[in-house]
């Protein structure tokens, strides 16, 4: 790639900062090999989600047809295309955890916070997604906040354990 | 290399090794179904549908990628085989939408042929059906995710053949769809319309944009004066529509079938390829004497001169600035034709057939309007042709020979092998050769640039000089080509290159076949053609000669110029 100036979008990539440290990801990765997943990863880091500019600034950069760079970013479900909130939760839809009333668990997150599953609460704190098992089965059924474990939940607690989260 | 001896189906097999049971099988003539596998293309074996019994093996294995070994004994219909077999399709069709009577592919279908292969009678399974939006937004090739059965060659022909990959995977298990980035569709990103796409596509997910609607209306309506062209390679392939042999050359029944369908005149691109060869080679042989933007890379082929604005914009002003045969045709159809047969150009409309999909695009571009109006207002492929022939219920096959009209029907042979890899090159070849050496061509046969090697090269030697030419057919070996010219290791003086493997024989609208040699016998009867011509150069055509003495002028003249040359852009491919 000779030339890794945006031309095929009306972003804001020669204001935003954020792209001079994306360029510079890209130049620390570029000849290694799977250097698109590092990349996608500080993208996320950088920008809090991977919007289709900066997707497009990777594959630009990285000189990867965007067709395959979309077909990771919605591969993994770590990469997210929309923007998240401040905390993201994730309830363990492992087998363990699912038999344990997982379900249930989603359907409390989701009523207390008035979003389905992949939304974000419209006052931006919580996104809601569901993941697969984390390896804490003795727990089930087991959510994560952004770090946090908990386990052993049942319905009742959500609202507790979420109102500890401003 | 080391021989393997296995046993197929009772049957003793010996093979190279790393053969795959599947080519073992093939061998002997044993048929394994297929979907996922493409001769042409990598192997994936992700469709499951070629599993074999392995004996000693406890799972089925995929035949398409499973490597044979020696005393290896292969079962390729035993009972488990054949339930498997059938669970699959089953769950194929569960996802798939039932509308086989009003489907574009009803009787060229490969999950279709599979299901009756099988003798698939019921589906057990009711699956999800996708009610996901058409993709509508090019010109020349239309997605219809429902009916995407995931198998991926369109992915991997796109990104292996043609190095584009405009499409891909996306999404994960029962999400997983083919689709173009963010979905913003085909004409959004960098597609470049050639159909190759098409032509892999088991089932009905990609298809050309249908333009026979508009063809029709033209014809029905008697005020409308409708002319049309057909491009070299239709002639080649349009008989296979039919039920005639692969290779069969149909020019006179193909005129004997427009003129019932009530086309006014009957023209022939060749015509106007001829013309191509006159005024590329005249540009060529002003940037050879100048030294100036060479190699000179030939631009009949919309789909690589789109690749070219999209990958390889610091290319361009070697593009030659020559119109494509047909949009040369179309600004001629609507002044040339139009003043000499007395009609005026508003009410002409101007039909081209040809092999491509990526033509339609051309066709729309904003720059093709010389003429004051579009210089060709509908496209359509040899398999829309075919549909309209059979929809007309003319019965082809038994169809008399027609001639072309004149003066636009007069062609030479070096304007038939337009339609091969390397005969634009060999073409301009012909003329430009002659128009150096002062004197006649010994041999009008350049048999060095022939062939469907992906790039290859000649020096020819012209008025004592040595002219290096390079040939590249399909984009991924255009690319391969071009970087190895953009790091300097290599030079040349003219290049062609062609967006489809074979040149336009193999284009995107052509019949769909399975044959692995249709591409060699379109072209032996394109060269067969050749052969039976009265006069092989284009420059000797009388029909041009005629159009510059009383209409054009001189060749890369001002009025050749304003009709038959153009520009180009760079654009964007993210």
């Amino acid at each position: 790639m000779e030339d890794r100036k945006c031309t095929g979008c009306n972003c804001q990539q020669g204001q935003d900062p954020r792209f001079e440290e994306l360029a510079k990801v890209i130049e620390e990765y570029r000849d290694m090999e799977g250097a698109l997943i590092m990349v996608l990863h500080k993208a996320q880091d950088i920008f809090g989600y991977l919007p289709e500019d900066v997707q497009k600034f990777v594959a630009q950069g990285l000189n990867l047809p965007l067709s395959e760079v979309y077909g990771v970013t919605t591969f993994y479900s770590y990469f997210s295309l929309k923007p998240r909130g401040k905390y993201r939760i994730a309830v363990c839809l492992g087998t363990a955890c699912y038999v344990r009333g997982a379900a249930e668990i989603v359907s409390a997150i989701e009523k207390h916070l008035n979003i389905k599953v992949n939304d974000t609460s419209s006052d931006g704190r919580f996104t809601l997604e569901v993941s697969r098992c984390i390896g804490a089965c003795g727990l089930a059924p087991v959510m994560t906040v952004n770090e946090d474990v908990y386990g052993r939940l049942t319905p009742d607690k959500i609202p507790e354990i979420l109102n500890r989260y401003e | 290399m080391e021989r393997i001896k296995l046993t197929i189906d009772g049957n003793p097999v010996e093979v190279e090794a790393g053969t795959t049971i599947l080519e073992a099988a093939q061998k002997i003539g044993v048929h394994i179904p297929t979907l996922c596998y493409h001769p042409e293309l990598r192997l994936e074996g992700a469709c499951r549908i070629c599993v074999v019994e392995v004996e000693g093996m406890r799972n089925l294995v995929a035949s398409c990628v499973y490597p044979v070994a020696n005393n290896m004994v292969v079962k390729t219909n035993s009972e488990a085989v054949r339930r498997a077999r059938r669970t699959i399709v089953e769950l194929l069709i569960a996802n798939h939408p039932q509308d086989c009577l009003v489907c574009s592919r009803h009787g060229e279908c490969e999950l279709q042929d599979l299901s009756r292969q099988l003798g698939i009678r019921k589906v057990r399974f009711s699956g999800e059906k996708r009610d996901l939006a058409l993709d509508e937004s090019s010109y020349s090739v239309v997605r219809d995710p429902n009916k995407c059965i995931l198998c991926g060659r369109c992915v991997r022909v796109c990104a292996e053949t043609q190095s584009v990959s405009a499409i891909g995977m996306a999404n994960r298990g029962s999400d997983s769809i083919v689709t173009t980035p963010f979905n913003l569709g085909l004409a959004e990103g960098p597609c470049v319309g050639c159909g190759q796409c098409i032509n892999v596509c088991p089932v009905a997910a990609l298809r050309e944009k249908d333009d026979t609607e508009r063809v029709w209306e033209a014809l029905q309506d008697s005020k409308t004066h409708v002319v049309v062209q057909v491009a070299p390679a239709v002639r080649a392939a349009l008989g296979e529509e039919f039920g005639l042999r692969a290779g069969s050359l149909v020019t006179g029944k193909l005129v004997t079938a427009l003129r019932k369908l009530g086309f006014d005149q009957v023209f022939d691109t060749q015509f106007a390829a001829d013309l191509t060869i006159m005024e590329e080679g005249h540009e060529f042989i002003s940037r050879l004497q100048k030294r100036e933007n060479l190699p000179l890379i030939t631009s009949c082929s919309p789909g690589w001169v789109s690749y070219c604005e999209r990958f390889y914009p610091d290319m361009l002003p070697h593009v030659s600035t020559c119109k494509s045969p047909q949009q040369m045709f179309g600004a001629l159809a609507k002044t040339y034709y139009a003043q000499k047969a007395g009609i005026n150009p508003a009410h002409i409309f101007s039909v081209s057939i040809m092999p491509c999909t990526a033509k339609k695009t051309e066709a729309a571009r904003a720059e093709m309007q010389a003429s004051g109006y579009r210089d060709v207002d509908a496209v359509i492929t040899t398999r829309e042709l075919a549909n309209m022939i059979r929809e007309a219920g003319i019965d082809f096959a038994n169809l008399s020979e027609g001639e072309f009209d004149l003066p636009m029907g007069m062609s030479t042979g070096a304007g038939t092998i337009f339609g091969i890899t390397g005969g634009v090159m060999e073409a301009a070849l012909r003329t430009v050769a002659e128009m150096l050496d002062g004197q006649e061509l010994p041999e009008v046969e350049f048999q060095q640039v022939r062939g469907f090697a992906g790039v290859r090269e000649a020096t020819v030697r012209i008025a004592g000089q040595d002219v290096r030419v390079a040939i590249a057919n399909g984009l991924a070996q255009a690319n391969r080509l071009l970087e190895r010219i953009k790091a300097g290791e290599a030079e040349y003086h003219f290049i062609e290159i062609m967006g489809c493997p074979g040149g336009c024989i193999g284009g995107g609208g052509q019949p769909l076949s399975k044959d692995p040699d249709i591409r060699m016998k379109r072209a032996t009867a394109l060269y067969r053609q050749d052969m039976l011509k009265k006069v092989r150069k284009s420059h000797e055509n009388p029909a041009v000669q005629e159009l510059y003495r009383s209409f054009l002028g001189e060749p890369n003249g001002e009025k050749a110029h304003q009709l038959l040359h153009t520009h180009y852009h760079a654009r964007s491919r993210y």
